[in-house]
């Protein structure tokens, strides 16, 4: 844990920005925790104590940009959202200083400049609150503590192999053949269908295979090749899956 | 679960009090919030009767002021311990609290708990700022899941909670959050 780093507070905009960190360290500065500009904008509200149904767009846009024109000198990268709302805030305020059009229908309301912005607002403010309530509820519910998982066989299951571990398998069984085989005889090799058939067999019969074992009845590496692809079409087609006990150990083949 | 076990051929029937220990049973080993239904199901008996076992369950364990506690979370039911117990439980589990969501994250949770299902650009719209990062963060804690694309221009992705959020928020289902309407008669 590192030490505490003095703190400064900046004059400018109190509570909004504040230059952390003691003097033999970096400067940092930390700007105030907005969310973003409509959270801002809120803070600048209340900081003027203006109601927010009538915002003196003038003043409020004096201080956003204020603001920002701080977080620039302090060289922080503004994110483009607030850019945005700086404009926003600029062309409102310049709506506002228009006349109002001397021949427009006396009757038609017309639309106050501001309304979207204080309906975003609003919007804003009720979502700002709901994040506090879920705040509360994750602090109160941090408090609260379960049992651990029981141990059983549903979480202490065995490991499920993959193809790699098959081929792991086939690799251990190969190389244990190069020594015994020396001489390979042409003798009439065994269909892919007829391995897969007597895998099949064996595996309704037993329930289950033991790769290792099955590997290595085979004679030659051409059998042993065609083994493997039965595996792994069977695997593929059948109702079987593969287990393995411990990683690089004996693969399993089981009826499910 | 595996009702086929438990099942047994002839029904005897039980004392009320039997069942409020089978319900504290399984409420006990459940790996999650056991419902209501399931506990039905697995006992053989009427959902009414689970419901009343519950509820009896519960006076029982606030009666001896017991250090753990019958709650309904995210649908179904759990035993926990007392808030008031987080810093002896906490100290014994030699755990720290977690991480806290930051600001962001927060509000992004909020408009999305709120407005499910919705896309990336209604929470801009909400919020005013980018939320990716945020969004990123809360699908790393499984507190949102995506909710399949919405019919509109360049199909976005649409958001909603998960039942973790349910869990670490401490809610039996959505309807528990307070409507969104009060929050502005809470700020005005």
């Amino acid at each position: 844990m590192n030490e505490q780093p003095e703190q400064f507070t900046f004059d400018f905009l109190e509570s909004t920005a504040q230059i952390v960190g003691g003097a033999t360290e970096d400067l940092k500065i930390k700007i105030g925790d907005f969310a973003g500009p409509l959270d801002l904008l809120l803070f600048l509200i209340r900081q003027e104590q203006a109601n927010i149904f009538d915002i003196p767009i003038a003043r409020i846009t004096e201080k956003y940009l204020e603001y920002i024109r701080l977080m620039k000198r302090l060289d922080i990268s503004i994110a483009a959202d607030f850019i945005v709302m700086a404009a926003t805030l600029i062309e409102i305020k310049s709506r506002m200083l228009l006349p109002r059009d001397p021949f427009a229908d006396e009757e038609e309301e017309v639309d106050d400049p501001r309304k979207e912005l204080v309906d975003r607002l609003l919007e804003y403010e009720q979502f700002k609150t709901a994040a506090g309530m879920l705040y509360e509820r994750s602090t109160i519910e941090q408090a609260i503590f379960t049992r651990g998982p029981i141990e059983s066989d549903e979480n202490n299951s065995e490991i499920d192999a993959t193809v790699f571990d098959l081929l792991t398998v086939f690799q251990k069984i190969v190389a244990r053949h190069v020594d015994e085989i020396k001489m390979e005889i042409e003798r009439e090799e065994i269909s892919l269908a007829d391995m897969m058939r007597a895998l099949k067999k064996r595996i309704f019969e037993f329930g289950e295979v033991s790769m290792l074992k099955f590997f290595e009845e085979m004679h030659s590496k051409r059998e042993l090749v065609t083994a493997f692809v039965a595996v792994l079409e069977i695997v593929r087609t059948e109702s079987v899956k593969l287990t393995q006990a411990v990683t690089f150990g004996d693969v399993i083949l089981k009826k499910v | 679960m595996n009702l086929e076990e438990i099942e047994s051929p002839v029904k005897e029937a039980r004392s009320p009090g039997e069942l409020v220990a089978l319900v504290e049973a399984l409420i006990f080993v459940g790996e999650e919030p056991v419902t209501t239904k399931v506990m039905a199901e697995v006992l053989d008996e009427e959902r009414e009767s689970v419901e009343a076992a519950i509820e009896q369950l519960q006076r029982e364990f606030l009666a001896r002021e017991s250090g753990l506690q019958v709650r309904e979370i995210a649908g179904g039911w759990q035993l926990a311990t007392r808030t008031d117990f987080h810093e002896e439980v906490r100290k014994f589990l030699k755990t720290r609290p977690a991480a806290k969501l930051s600001l962001a994250a927060l509000e992004t949770l909020a408009v999305i708990a709120y407005k499910q299902p919705v896309t990336v650009p209604e929470i801009l719209e909400i919020r005013g700022v980018q939320s990716a990062s945020a969004i990123k963060t809360l699908l790393d804690k499984r507190l949102i899941v995506a909710k399949g694309r919405k019919e509109a221009v360049g199909r976005p992705m649409q958001y909603g909670t998960s039942k973790d959020f349910l869990i670490q928020f401490g809610l039996s289902d959505l309807t528990e959050l307070p409507s969104i309407e009060d929050f502005e008669d809470l700020i005005q």
